[in-house]
């Protein structure tokens, strides 16, 4: 909404500067996204009058102007423009004189001529794009004035945001009466109702079939000359962001503006059956509105149409072309009606077209003001149309719509706001308003819809006291204790771990394309998709974090970088599991690491492996005191088949983690290898934890004893290691397998791997005989467990 | 021998000792030579055996030339070891030198995501108040999303927010939520006051990913519901969090706004912490940095969620966390939030 403040002040004297004003109008919650100064580039420009005009004596198409602007002396310009003639009233800017582009003016001999200033078109002084010839001024505007003054440009305009809530902000008359509450300034505007009512006016009829979506219908039918609307009406529309069009289209607009009244004129001579009848659309109808579309209608679209029922516009959001006013119109039918606003924002979205009215009606105008306002566009019309209005008005409103009164306790105001005010406070506070306060029970206007409960009328306190001046404090419940839950720590310690590990934390869009699973190898049945994405790329919700994590991968090895190491911690969806529509949201992270770790100069540098991404792994697990995990090899969809496992956790799958298929890689235009890993964080947490526990530390000495083993090398390397825990018992301290060997003399098939084990006891030491049994028994378990051998 | 030849023997061995300490080349040599001079064979310990020998008058002498001869040969010992020692670390600064500098082996660290820093100083600034953190799914139901909120269908304010819906339930049912504020609604349904909670959280718009935006951002969300909550808590309780994270020479300004779930609304903004209110680029000259919405919960909210309006007031806040992530790392482009682009993640 942009509001002049020479019409603000029309409403209400308020003087002050325009900061002030601004800072006013942010205050009360009318957001000031913009000051405009229309006139600010211009300076030294004044009203003059051309004496004479002659030839140049060296040029055909330049002329010179004699023009005096009021203090008696002639000063003689050159002039290229087509249209001077002698007796126009111009804009002169005289020497030293500023023009918008920061361009000043200067004494200069044009074709051997001195130039004493310059005579300024539309566009020389920032009014639009004419520059055909001199602007013509008012013949009887005032020479010398500044021409600001004549042309409206020393006006400032707030450009103002209006929240949903607030359809009279929306008029210039709602902001004006804002203005002068808070600067205690007397407000008006003038309410004429029609002075007689009538059910026709010169032949002409209203039906309103749908009296819940149009409660009030208010008509006037004048007879009008059409033509341009004078200067200083264009002069506040154009300021006010609208484009003249006619007198009569733009006194409707006006008094939009003016009050937050919308209205329409229709040509009364081209609305068959000289009628109106609002009715609801049928299903499928259609119409074509002013901008030329077609519209195709619903049957909760509300139409005004002729009295023959023929649609001619779209209630409360555009008109058609049929009966729009044009210059051949000669009678007008005005219409002043009140819609449902639900009603408006419903049509006006679905159709996707929204007007400055429809902005309006959905907000929900004044249902009282439709004669008033009716009333001033035909005040105005009478002015700038020679309108004769018939005598009487039409005003379908078979169930007036009250103000509403709302009990107001001062309790409760003082309660919410933490103020200690009396009735008589809260009524001064909001009789600026319109809002009058007695006896417990607030009356509202009806141009103020949002005010219907005692809240709203807190809030209206609120407002009125100014939030700067409300003490600020902290809620003092002494029982508030802030602190995260212990799985939120948990959270934060896996990206810890991972950050500490040297991965690099990523975010990845949860809205992926259904290519991206192709790409990553993951299923692609079952997946969420959005319902109204706006690019494929982002139409459905990741089921699991690596497709995106990959492709970041890939993303940064296509720049160059050799040593990728990425996490995510996020949400995934997966179909909804029961009760409800809502998909399963769990909580994963993921991490992948690409191609060569760089270790020069220390080392050489080496291609990843899958150790790099289980030592991570481990270290997660650990950090978290993960109690029952393992890995279990397995060939799984998007990794290496024999580089792959299953990570399993309370003996459920908790994730999966493995060296990405060469096939994946070159999908995804990535370079391999990459090892990759992606667990269920929830399922993680709800595992069973091992305890933090102190155990003692043992001060005797330890008895290292190496054993290595040949076993089929489909054994895992963790199930012997398991084997020789569980056979070392409590005082086997630790053991570590250190060598993993294949040969030909150990045979097609075979491993070797050997253990370090460290056996100590707490309390004492421990003797040959104790370590021999020990020894003895773990060779024995190991063996017969995994048909193992032990290597000489 | 006699106490005299011994005596004589005793300096003897000290004088060509010491003369040997002194032209020890290497500190190998010298422990060879302190070994061989005053160790159990050596023959100034044969010398002290001789004492025996001789008359007793004379012993003192003896032992006294013994004792002086080794403590001649210590302090030649020490002397001369000193200055192989500082000869050797004079070698090893040059010979066994490494470069330090050459950068550490075989550990780099890895980066939080900006966003994760600033998610967690805002959570932790406000566990320091006293609240918790509460979650809930980033798939809502338009009633949490909207309708308890009192936004009913139709209202004009959800056209100020851009949904994405989702295929599953009915149509417009299932959506992905546009703000934390449906969290507010879960928390008070399972949960009786008081209630102090923030939730920060992903939310999502109808918007493709650019330079400038992103169809998933993140906000915070805080709710305080107990008795006696006024407006001036709402006020105090920004004011503090703003303090607490920029600095007590932050000033806030509040404005009316309008959300359909708070009434009174507000919009809050914090002096700029660039220009202190001067007014800079980064504040568009306007010496504010816009942060977000807040207001006393709405009566309705109450009711939808079955909490008593008449006993119990509250308060509800939220903002973007992606707006703040940028404007105090000076992130310019949105896109390098969501790309995963290793040049941007090891800034920081």
């Amino acid at each position: 909404m942009r509001a002049p403040l020479s019409w603000i002040r029309e409403l209400t004297p308020v003087e002050a500067a325009p900061a002030d004003i601004a800072e006013a109008l942010n205050q009360l919650g009318l957001e000031v996204e913009a000051i405009d100064e229309p006139g600010r580039d211009i300076n030294g420009v004044v009203v003059a009058r051309i004496l004479d005009v002659v030839p140049h004596p060296d040029a055909d198409r330049i002329r010179l102007a004699d023009v005096e602007y009021g203090d008696g002396d002639q000063l003689r310009v050159v002039c290229g423009a087509p249209n001077i003639e002698a007796g126009m009233v111009v804009p002169f800017a005289r020497i030293g004189a500023r023009l918008p582009g920061d361009f000043t003016i200067e004494r200069r001999k044009i074709r051997g001529v001195v130039s004493e200033g310059m005579l300024c078109s539309a566009r020389e002084l920032g009014l639009g794009d004419d520059h055909s010839g001199i602007l013509a001024l008012a013949p009887d505007a005032p020479l010398g004035t500044d021409v600001r003054e004549v042309l409206g440009l020393d006006d400032v305009v707030f450009d103002l945001s209006i929240t949903p809530n607030r359809p009279d902000a929306m008029g210039i008359a709602g902001i004006a009466r804002e203005l002068a509450a808070h600067f205690g300034l007397p407000f008006s505007i003038s309410e004429h109702e029609p002075e007689r009512l009538a059910d026709e006016l010169d032949g002409a009829r209203v039906v309103v079939e749908a009296p819940d979506r149009c409660p009030r219908f208010v008509a006037l039918v004048a007879r009008v000359t059409m033509g341009e609307s004078p200067a200083w009406m264009q002069r506040r529309l154009t300021l006010a962001g609208m484009r003249p069009i006619s007198n009569v289209v733009d006194v409707t607009n006006y008094v939009m503006l003016e009050r937050c009244r919308p209205l329409h004129a229709f040509d009364l001579g081209r609305l068959a059956g000289r009628g109106i009848v609002v009715r609801l659309a049928g299903p499928g109808e259609t119409m074509t509105t002013l901008d030329g579309v077609e519209r195709t209608l619903t049957g909760d679209d509300l139409l005004i149409c002729d009295g023959e029922r023929a649609p001619q516009a779209i209630a409360g959001i555009m008109g058609g072309a049929a009966a729009e006013v044009s210059g051949t119109t000669t009678e007008i039918l005005l219409e002043s009606a009140y819609f449902d606003a639900a009603g408006i924002a419903k049509s006006s979205k679905r159709l996707g077209l929204r007007s400055e009215a429809s902005a309006r009606f959905e907000r929900g105008i004044d249902p009282n003001g439709a004669a008033t306002g009716a009333m001033r566009a035909m005040e105005l019309l009478a002015e700038v149309a020679a309108a004769q209005p018939a005598a009487a008005a039409i005003d379908v409103y078979p169930t007036p719509i009250d103000r509403a009164r709302i009990a107001v306790r001062t309790t409760r105001v003082n309660q919410v706001l933490g103020t200690t005010l009396s009735e008589t406070d809260v009524a001064a506070y909001l009789a600026p308003l319109g809002i009058e306060v007695a006896g417990g029970t607030a009356t509202a206007p009806t141009f103020r819809p949002d005010v219907e409960r005692e809240i709203d009328i807190i809030e209206e306190v609120a407002r009125r006291i100014g939030l700067d001046n409300i003490t600020r404090t902290v809620p003092s419940n002494p029982e508030k204790v802030g602190a995260l839950h212990p799985h939120q720590r948990d959270r934060r310690t896996i990206v810890d771990v991972l950050v500490g590990a040297g991965y690099d934390e990523a975010y990845t869009l949860p809205l992926l394309a259904p290519d991206d699973l192709e790409r990553a190898g993951a299923a692609t049945d079952a997946v969420i998709e959005v319902e109204n994405p706006l690019r494929a790329e982002e139409s459905i919700l990741r089921p699991a974090l690596l497709p995106g994590v990959l492709r970041a991968v890939a993303f940064n090895a296509a720049h160059g970088e050799s040593d990728v190491a990425l996490f995510e911690a996020g949400t995934v969806f997966d179909a909804p599991e029961s009760g409800g529509p809502l998909p399963t949201e769990r909580l994963h992270v993921a991490f992948a690491r690409s191609h060569e770790l760089l270790l020069r100069p220390h080392d050489a540098d080496r291609a990843v492996t899958v150790f790099d991404a289980t030592a991570v792994l481990e270290a997660l697990m650990g950090e978290l005191r993960i109690a029952d995990w393992r890995l279990d090899g397995a060939a799984l969809p998007g990794l290496h088949p024999g580089r792959g496992a299953r990570v399993v956790v309370d003996g459920e799958l908790a994730g999966t983690i493995g060296e990405v298929a060469p096939a994946v890689v070159s999908a995804l235009d990535a370079k391999g290898p990459i090892v990759a890993c992606e667990l269920d964080v929830d399922r993680l947490l709800a595992a069973r934890r091992a305890e933090r526990r102190a155990r003692p530390v043992s001060r005797f000495p330890a008895s290292n004893i190496d054993l290595a083993f040949v076993v089929d090398e489909r054994v895992p390397a963790a199930a012997l290691l398991a084997t020789l825990v569980e056979a070392g018992g409590d005082v086997l301290e630790r053991a570590r397998l250190f060598d993993v060997f294949r040969s030909e003399t150990l045979g097609p098939g075979k491993v070797s791997l050997a253990f370090a084990l460290r056996f100590r006891a707490v309390d004492r030491t421990l003797t040959d005989e104790e370590v021999g049994a020990r020894r003895r028994r773990c060779i024995e378990a190991v063996v017969s467990a995994h048909g193992a051998e032990l290597r000489g | 021998m006699n106490a005299a030849e011994l005596v004589t023997r005793a300096e003897t061995i000290a004088r060509d000792g010491v003369e040997a300490c002194t032209g020890a080349g290497s500190l190998d040599e010298l422990d060879d030579i302190e070994r061989r001079l005053l160790g159990k064979s050596s023959p100034l310990n044969e010398i002290r055996e001789g004492i025996k020998t001789v008359d007793g008058a004379d012993r003192a002498a003896v032992g006294k030339a013994v004792s002086a001869a080794r403590a001649a040969l210590e302090a030649a010992g020490t002397e001369r070891r000193a200055a192989l020692e500082a000869a050797a670390l004079e070698t090893a600064a040059t010979r066994d030198r490494l470069d330090l500098t050459l950068g550490g082996r075989d550990y780099v660290r890895g980066h939080l995501h900006p966003v994760t820093r600033i998610w967690r100083e805002l959570e932790d600034v406000f566990v320091g108040l006293g609240y918790r953190i509460a979650e809930g799914p980033e798939v809502e139901l338009d009633w949490y999303n909207f309708e308890a909120l009192n936004f009913p269908p139709g209202h004009p304010a959800r056209a100020m927010q851009d949904t994405l819906y989702v295929r599953l339930g009915q149509p417009e049912e299932v959506l992905l939520r546009t703000h934390t504020s449906p969290v507010q609604v879960r928390v008070m349904e399972s949960q009786r006051p008081p209630i102090y909670i923030v939730a920060p959280g992903r939310v999502f718009r109808r918007d493709t990913l650019d330079a400038r935006h992103s169809p998933v951002f993140h906000q915070i969300e805080g709710l305080a519901v107990d008795e006696g909550i006024t407006l001036g808590d709402l006020l105090g309780t920004i004011e503090a969090f703003i303090h607490a994270l920029f600095g007590a020479d932050i000033r806030t300004r509040f404005l009316p706004s309008f959300f359909p779930f708070t009434e009174p609304s507000v919009e809050f903004a914090m002096s700029c912490v660039f220009c202190r209110g001067e007014g800079c680029t980064v504040c568009s000259r306007t010496g504010w940095i816009e942060l977000g919405g807040a207001g006393m919960v709405d009566p309705n909210v109450f009711r939808a969620v079955d909490i008593d309006p008449e006993r119990y007031t509250g308060f509800a806040f939220g903002f973007g966390i992606d707006r703040l992530v940028q404007l105090l790392y000076g992130v310019d482009h949105v896109k390098n939030l969501w790309d995963g682009d290793v040049r941007f993640a090891r800034q920081f």
